[in-house]
């Protein structure tokens, strides 16, 4: 603690602690009589508790930074979307839950590549990196291993993220470092105007696919579970809600989170996925996924999924089946999951199964910046801290004279 | 006992045999125990792009060669003085890099008949027997029946015991050379120490070659080469790849600034990614990305945070690599690119030396993509170089190209290595808030070496955003406008070209500062040049020698230099590189001098290239 004298003559000092958990037993190396904590959103309260009774015979003021607004996360750039485009709706639900992580704003960067989803780090008042098409996940990757201590988001879209990008996609999910990647799925290239994607349906008509699409089509989520990615959730743009929610979930993973949104391009892509987002269609569609809830949908939660074998099935709930048949949605069940993401038929098909959203999997692994961190800590500690005129001089020298 | 002994002056041995017989290690031990002894030194390995091409084959010959001497030397020699070859196939692919007269030292067991066909030798044919070596000392002798006699008591099979060979090869050439081999038996006690059979074997068999020299008497005298007279100071022995990667953890520690080095493995570069990776007590971060894109990405990332990002590759990786160049060059943040170049294009050679990369670095980015490049000439050297290309990066807020090549790479020499206080500090300014009188954050507002400020995430107050856009001049906004672009390439090129006035000027390596001939070279070319020229000069034939480190900008005085000769010869292990861009910049008339073998030029080939041009009016 550094004291300095102020005018009034009264002494300050301050203090920062680094971890709430272990307060050092001793904190103030000199008598102090007023306690002043600044505290900039509400989770910090519980900690003034904590401290106040730690120090019950110190009177204690708190001054309490006005939290952040979703404003403060807007910048003075307008926002270049084309109008009614489903990224506005997901800057607009990232702004809103930004100022609810307890993050300092100055923590937080975003790092996209290149697409129209890719413009989003310039709309949000914090680091930012829009960088080159697909490269956003192995910059990340980077920023990530030098600064742990950084919230990264990666804004990426289904082409630079699943085509150009596939690769480092993979391998940031398996290495686990703890980024969110919010890939943005319109199953179409939208900044290049409008060729098919790595995700669009087969026979789709674009400009490069005059004649239909004939690529087999990605299901993300079931390469995101292949690459061994440690939280796997999907949402929509049409719905802020559950929008909010998943990003909330990705947030409070610890490992890389991988979020695919659907995301209307009524440009070149227009309803996409209507019929998981309008109302007339949605229920009988779209399967909420909800942590020990059972798979329940239906315009009047009339159905549900239940296994049979490892088959999922839709069944009628009533005389012959209630939802304690059903299957019961655990997130932490590897084998299941890859089930339910394989749930991923094409709506036209008669007897199709519904598409689910929310989260698929979740699982605790080690992330590769703290064992990166790790490494080199047990190297100081076994070598000493290295020392260059030591590793210049190497082994063997000789000396002439 | 021969106890007689001849002193020479240098010599020059390549040990060459199959690339599973251990050549590389039986050179390296033999460099150490010399560069111990105070002589100068150079070495040359030279090993098959397959790890283990067929046994016996010629491609699947692996050499390595050593030229110690008691003068200052630059180059691993012209020609050898003696061959050591483990088969067949080694001899034949080495022997007209003997000289007349030179030894040979066979290896019997490599040329029964087996070997002679692998080694596509006629029927019949050994030119050990056959007299076609008259011409040359051959002393023949069966080390594959003298390493399993010497280790019979040990219990291991006899395809372990083989694998001693080389170690009875060197220590018969301690012997010939009167060496004492602690270092040897030092090294093996430390790698074999858990394996007690492996270690025993070791020195069994090098302890019986030195004896078998010892009792046979195979020469009547010995070999002695007296300490080279080199300036005073304390030295080791280095080589290229490692001194690169010393000179980037010394500019870490100097700079305060944690390395982060991002790399796809590669030939011959990955070396200096293994080397870093040894060394995390230094903060070091390595990560072997899953490509050379990733690799640079992940540097870029590591940089935009406050580390200093790296990434080394070869020329196909800089290939993949030219993209992201330019998102540095947009970003403007420090970045080091190290290419350790090789035979191209394509896979091309990549165990070979070439310096065929320079207009890749030069121009190889999409848009106006100005970087600085700088160069690398002995193994040592790279140590300097990578010192100082991490100093430019960080005080130019700039992404630096830094080109070595395979021949330096992989070659040692002895280094009078500095002490970490005598090394130029590097100093690194972030910029943590706002000045005064300033209201709003310009990312893109400049100082007079037209250098941005490096602001890092976690700084509160400066939060901005960039990326790969053309950006407004100052604010570093998005801009299409069409005289900011221009305005916006100008002042990248600018800043670039300003470098110029932080560097030394150029100076001449040997040589007047004026006359009829100015050899200019870059790169590993350094020692074959030099020796040219002062072996010419030597002999009355005036030649000057200058070696660029800077390659991009020039030094600002190298136009004058240049303008001083009537003639420039410029050396190159490529078509023609450097020569289009000096050319092109100083419209000199100069001459070039190609050589593109993957083999390093000669220093008699450089002599008639230079006697050549001094020729023409
Ligand atoms: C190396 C490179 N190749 C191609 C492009 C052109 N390009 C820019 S964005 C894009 C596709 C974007 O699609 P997606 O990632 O789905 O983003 P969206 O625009 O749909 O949000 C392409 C092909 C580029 N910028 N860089
Ligand atoms: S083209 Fe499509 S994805 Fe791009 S901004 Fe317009 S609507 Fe959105
Ligand atoms: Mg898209």
């Amino acid at each position: 603690m550094n004291v300095s004298a102020r005018k009034d003559g009264k002494k300050t000092g301050e203090i920062f602690l680094s971890s709430s958990s272990r307060l050092p037993g001793k904190l103030f190396p000199q008598p102090t009589s007023t306690l002043v904590i600044p505290y900039l959103v509400s989770l910090i309260a519980d900690f003034c508790v904590i401290l106040r009774s730690n120090f019950s015979d110190m009177s204690t003021e708190t001054i309490e930074k006005p939290a952040l607004t979703p404003k403060d996360f807007a910048t003075d750039q307008e926002v270049r979307w084309c109008p009614g485009c489903g990224d506005y709706s997901i800057l607009a639900q990232v702004q809103k839950i930004m100022p609810t992580l307890g993050i300092p704003r100055e923590n937080i960067v975003i790092v996209s590549g290149i697409g129209c989803s890719s413009r989003f780090p310039y709309y949000m008042n914090t680091y930012g990196m829009h960088s080159i098409h697909g490269r956003a996940t192995a910059i990340a990757s980077g920023l990530k291993g030098a600064r742990p201590e950084l919230s990264i988001w990666i804004v990426t879209g289904d082409g630079d993220g699943l085509s150009i990008g596939g690769n480092h996609t993979i391998h940031l999910l398996r290495r686990n470092f703890d980024v969110n990647v919010l890939l943005f799925n319109n199953q179409i290239y939208g900044l290049t105007k409008g060729q098919y994607s790595p995700t669009s349906e087969e026979k789709k008509i674009t400009k490069s696919t005059p004649m239909g699409s004939i690529d087999h089509p990605f299901n993300p989520l079931a390469l995101a579970m292949g690459a061994d990615g440690s939280f796997i959730a999907r949402t929509m743009d049409r719905d802020p809600k559950h929008l909010q929610a998943m990003l909330l979930r990705s947030q409070a993973h610890k490992g890389a989170s991988f979020l695919e949104i659907y995301q209307n391009c009524n440009i070149f892509n227009d309803g996409a996925f209507e019929i998981f987002t309008e109302k007339s269609s949605k229920p009988e569609e779209a399967l909420f996924l909800e942590q020990g809830k059972p798979l329940i949908f239906g315009a009047t939660q009339n159905k549900g999924i239940r296994l049979n074998g490892f088959k999922p099935e839709v069944v009628e709930l009533g005389d012959k089946y209630s939802a304690d048949d059903l299957w019961i949605h655990d997130e932490r069940d590897f084998y299941k999951a890859q089930i339910l993401i394989r749930m991923f038929d094409d709506p036209a098909l008669i007897g199709h199964l519904p598409r689910p959203f929310g989260v698929f999997y979740e699982t605790d692994r080690a992330c590769y910046e703290d064992v990166m961190t790790m490494q080199l800590e047990e190297a100081i500690a076994q070598k000493g801290k290295g020392d260059l005129d030591k590793l210049l001089k190497g082994r063997e020298t000789w000396t002439i004279s | 006992m021969a106890d007689q002994q001849e002193v020479l002056n240098e010599v020059v041995i390549k040990f060459a045999g199959d690339s599973g017989d251990g050549m590389q290690l039986t050179g390296s031990q033999f460099t150490n125990n010399t560069a111990m002894l105070g002589l100068d030194l150079a070495t040359f390995p030279d090993f098959p792009a397959e790890i283990r091409a067929p046994i016996g084959t010629l491609p699947g010959v692996s050499g390595f060669q050593l030229r110690f001497s008691s003068d200052r030397i630059f180059t691993p020699g012209d020609e050898c003085d003696v061959l050591v070859a483990m088969n067949a196939a080694a001899l034949k692919v080495n022997l007209k890099s003997l000289k007349k007269g030179g030894r040979i030292i066979a290896n019997t067991d490599g040329f029964d008949s087996k070997n002679l066909r692998l080694a596509n030798y006629p029927d019949g044919v050994n030119p050990l027997e056959d007299h076609s070596l008259d011409s040359y000392e051959v002393v023949t002798m069966d080390v594959t029946k003298m390493t399993r006699e010497a280790l019979k008591e040990i219990q291991m099979g006899t395809k372990e015991k083989d694998r001693a060979k080389n170690m009875f090869v060197l220590g018969f050439l301690y012997w010939m050379y009167n060496r004492d081999m602690d270092n040897t038996i030092t090294f093996l006690t430390e790698k074999f120490g858990k394996k007690p059979e492996i270690l025993e074997s070791n020195i069994k068999a090098l302890r019986s070659g030195y004896n078998y020299g010892d009792t046979t008497e195979t020469f009547t005298h010995r070999f002695i080469v007296e300490k080279a007279k080199m300036e005073p100071g304390t030295y080791r022995s280095i080589m290229g790849n490692q001194a690169l990667a010393y000179g980037l953890i010394a500019a870490g520690q100097k700079s305060g600034l944690p390395l982060f080095l991002g790399s796809y493995p590669i030939t011959p570069a990955s070396d200096i990614l293994h080397e870093l990776s040894r060394h995390k007590s230094f903060g070091i971060k390595t990560f072997q990305a899953e490509d050379e894109i990733a690799a640079i990405a992940s540097a870029i990332g590591a940089s935009y945070g406050g580390n200093f990002g790296l990434t080394t590759t070869s020329g196909p990786g800089m290939a993949l690599k030219g993209e992201a160049m330019g998102l540095a060059v947009m970003l403007e943040i420090p970045l080091l690119i190290v290419d350790v170049q090789r035979g191209g294009p394509s896979t091309g050679l990549p165990t070979k030396t070439e310096q065929s990369d320079l207009l890749q670095a030069y121009y190889g980015r999409n848009g106006e993509c100005p970087m600085p490049v700088i160069s690398a000439s002995t193994p040592s050297d790279c140590f300097e170089a990578a010192y100082e290309a991490v100093r430019i990066s960080i005080q130019h807020m700039t992404p630096v190209i830094l080109l070595s090549d395979g021949y330096i790479a992989n070659g040692a020499e002895p280094w009078k290595f500095p002490k970490s206080e005598d090394l130029k500090p590097i100093e690194v300014n972030f910029k943590t808030q706002l000045w005064e009188g300033e209201d709003k954050f310009q990312p893109y507002l400049r100082d007079e070496k037209l250098v941005r400020p490096w602001v890092i995430p976690g700084t509160a107050g400066l939060e901005h955003r960039i990326g790969g856009l053309e950006k407004q001049n100052i604010t570093g906004n998005i801009s299409y406008d069409p005289d900011n672009h221009q305005l916006m390439v100008k002042i990248r090129q600018e800043k670039v070209d300003k470098i110029a006035q932080h560097i030394p000027h150029q100076k001449l390596d040997s040589g007047d500062q004026k006359g009829k001939v100015l050899v200019l070279g870059w790169g590993s070319t350094y020692g074959a040049i030099k020796s040219a020229c002062v072996e010419l000069r030597a002999n009355g034939f005036p030649v000057s020698h200058a070696h660029l480190r800077y390659v991009r900008p020039f030094p600002e005085n190298l136009g004058d230099i240049l303008r001083n000769f009537d003639h420039v010869l410029i050396p190159e292990l490529n078509n023609g590189q450097l020569i289009k861009i000096i050319r092109d910049v100083y419209m000199v008339d100069a001459k070039g001098y190609n050589k593109i073998m993957g083999v390093p030029f000669t220093r008699h080939e450089l002599i008639d290239a230079i006697k050549a041009v001094a020729e023409e009016k």
